[in-house]
């Protein structure tokens, strides 16, 4: 009963926080309703018994990602957005496109209960998750940590200042350079 | 079996009870501090308010509550109020995972010292530390003071660098305790080797963990060597720069309370948690062993305050280099030994 009450919360601040995300004008407050959401989601995690999904998803998402979101906004001292006035496309398609989805959804849940249990024990703690990602999913596991020290490596090399593809320009054609992209600017 | 109703009433007293405590350590762990760091420079720090100015941190509280509040007219001002709120409650919520004590037993029930025993309680702490990169940084960014940004620019970054050596440090000990619950792990130190030396991780192996985590929890928490988010010759004060009153004493809280935090999590984690030779009636019996953990906590405090008092700061780029170049690799290297013996020896 408890946990239906606190599912019922949490998914409303879920919610709340995805629609301030577009409503907000300021890219920082935009950045804070994603952390809310990712919060939020967390606790549903939590309520479904996955309670190592749950942190790691404030730990990774919440407290990783975002703070580097966050970090780029600032450093590039993102203004107000300007909105559009929205396409009518979207408007006309959008809403009952999304109407529609919701209910598919919901109807296959409802149709099939049978697919949505709580994780519980199997699932939930931490070691039953490291047995599961070192023995059945030992594979798909390591390729993806392979994938990510590529990308780190590639961020690196392409951030290198000896970076041959990128050589340091002349005095004069950085200058050339500047003015070309306050021309563009403008 | 205990009911919802006792469970209510037993969270909340316990919540009460350790909130009062962790905020009235905060504040002389403040007087602690202003009396050791005058000592070593030969001062007398506070002496006016109450015996040896013990009264003090309670003139300061005063002080800081009547003071006036003032909101600069160029700040963001919804994140300005938001930022010091947000790194206060995520400095106090930690110790709701952090045990001081086995279980007490009053008529029928019995407790744990504790406010709830979570099996990833571990976790939440880092989650909560990774949370509160946010107050600091919104801080510096919703003040739009060049000295502010610069001051939280620095802090966020040597949070999340610093971060990863810590957590890299804290799985050796995980590795050994084979549970992320605070309580298992210190369990798992009871004993003691030849009837002497006790079974602390930091014996079993884990005192390069224990050196990597001590630094790198200076640096998590803002601290002299690693104070350069709030260097005041450089940066006025830091991501706090536009603060007064009681928002800046929400910031100030939160560094203490985080540092309490911080030094009960190396006590749990390395040094055998409350376990200690037990003696005397029954009712020292009880209290002895938060006795030990209370002494443990306060030698780290007071190793904080001697640092503050003994070193000069680090260098920004020293700083990082030390953490990326230094403490991580050692931290890879002492993960890899220890799940290597641990691997041999099962």
């Amino acid at each position: 009963m408890l946990h239906f009450v606190l599912f019922f919360i949490f998914a409303a601040i879920c919610l709340g926080g995805a629609i301030n995300l577009l409503a907000q004008k300021h890219p920082i407050s935009s950045a804070l309703s994603l952390i809310v959401v990712m919060g939020s989601l967390a606790v549903e995690y939590l309520l479904l018994g996955a309670e190592f999904v749950a942190i790691v998803q404030v730990i990774i998402y919440a407290g990783a990602i975002m703070v580097l979101f966050v970090f780029v906004i600032m450093l590039l001292n993102a203004g107000i957005e300007e909105h559009t006035r929205g396409s009518r496309v979207a408007l006309i398609l959008g809403f009952p496109g999304m109407l529609a989805l919701g209910l598919l959804i919901s109807w296959v849940l409802v149709r099939n209960p049978e697919h949505t249990v709580p994780v519980g024990a199997e699932y939930g703690p931490a070691n039953a998750i490291g047995r599961l990602l070192f023995h059945e999913f030992i594979l798909p596991f390591e390729v993806t940590s392979v994938l990510i020290l590529i990308a780190i490596m590639g961020a690196v090399v392409l951030a290198s200042p000896m970076h041959p593809r990128f050589p340091e320009p002349e005095p004069e054609q950085r200058e050339l350079v500047a003015a070309g992209e306050s021309r563009s600017d403008s | 079996m205990p009911t919802i109703k006792g469970f209510i009433i037993v969270s909340v007293v316990k919540i009460v009870v350790a909130l009062f405590v962790l905020v009235t350590v905060v504040a002389y762990t403040v007087w602690l501090e202003r009396k050791v760091v005058g000592h070593i420079q030969n001062r007398w720090g506070p002496t006016r308010v109450g015996p040896f100015g013990l009264l003090q941190p309670l003139a300061d509280g005063i002080k800081f509550l009547l003071k006036e509040d003032i909101t600069p007219p160029h700040v963001y001002r919804p994140l300005y109020i938001a930022a010091p709120i947000l790194s206060l409650t995520l400095a106090l919520t930690s110790i709701a995972v952090i045990p001081i004590g086995g279980w007490i037993t009053i008529g029928q029930s019995s407790t744990p010292l504790q406010i709830t025993d979570v099996n990833i309680a571990l976790l939440i702490i880092l989650g909560i530390t990774s949370m509160g990169v946010y107050g600091v940084a919104l801080a510096g960014w919703s003040s739009n003071n060049k000295y502010s940004l610069l001051g939280s620019l620095r802090a966020s970054a040597q949070m999340v660098s610093y971060e990863i050596a810590l957590g890299l440090a804290l799985i050796g000990v995980l590795i050994l305790s084979g549970s992320f619950s605070l309580r298992d792990i210190v369990d798992s130190q009871a004993g003691t080797w030849w009837g002497w030396l006790p079974k602390w991780n930091f014996f079993k192996g884990q005192f390069v963990a224990f050196f990597v985590y001590l630094m790198a929890a200076f640096a998590e928490t803002n601290r002299v060597p690693f104070d350069l988010p709030e260097a005041e010759t450089e940066l006025v004060a830091g991501y706090h720069t536009e603060y007064s009153s009681m928002k800046f004493a929400m910031f100030f809280m939160a560094e203490y309370a985080n540092m309490i935090t911080v030094a009960c999590l190396a006590s749990i984690l390395f040094l055998g948690g409350w376990h200690g030779p037990l003696f005397g009636p029954n009712l020292l019996r009880d209290v002895l062993p938060v006795f030990w953990f209370v002494l443990r906590v306060f030698c780290f405090l007071f190793l904080y305050i001697w640092i503050r008092g003994t070193l000069p700061r680090f260098r920004y780029d020293q700083l990082m280099a030390f953490g990326w170049k230094f403490l991580l690799p050692i931290a890879i290297a002492n993960l890899v030994i220890t799940a290597l013996v641990v691997a041999v020896r099962s």
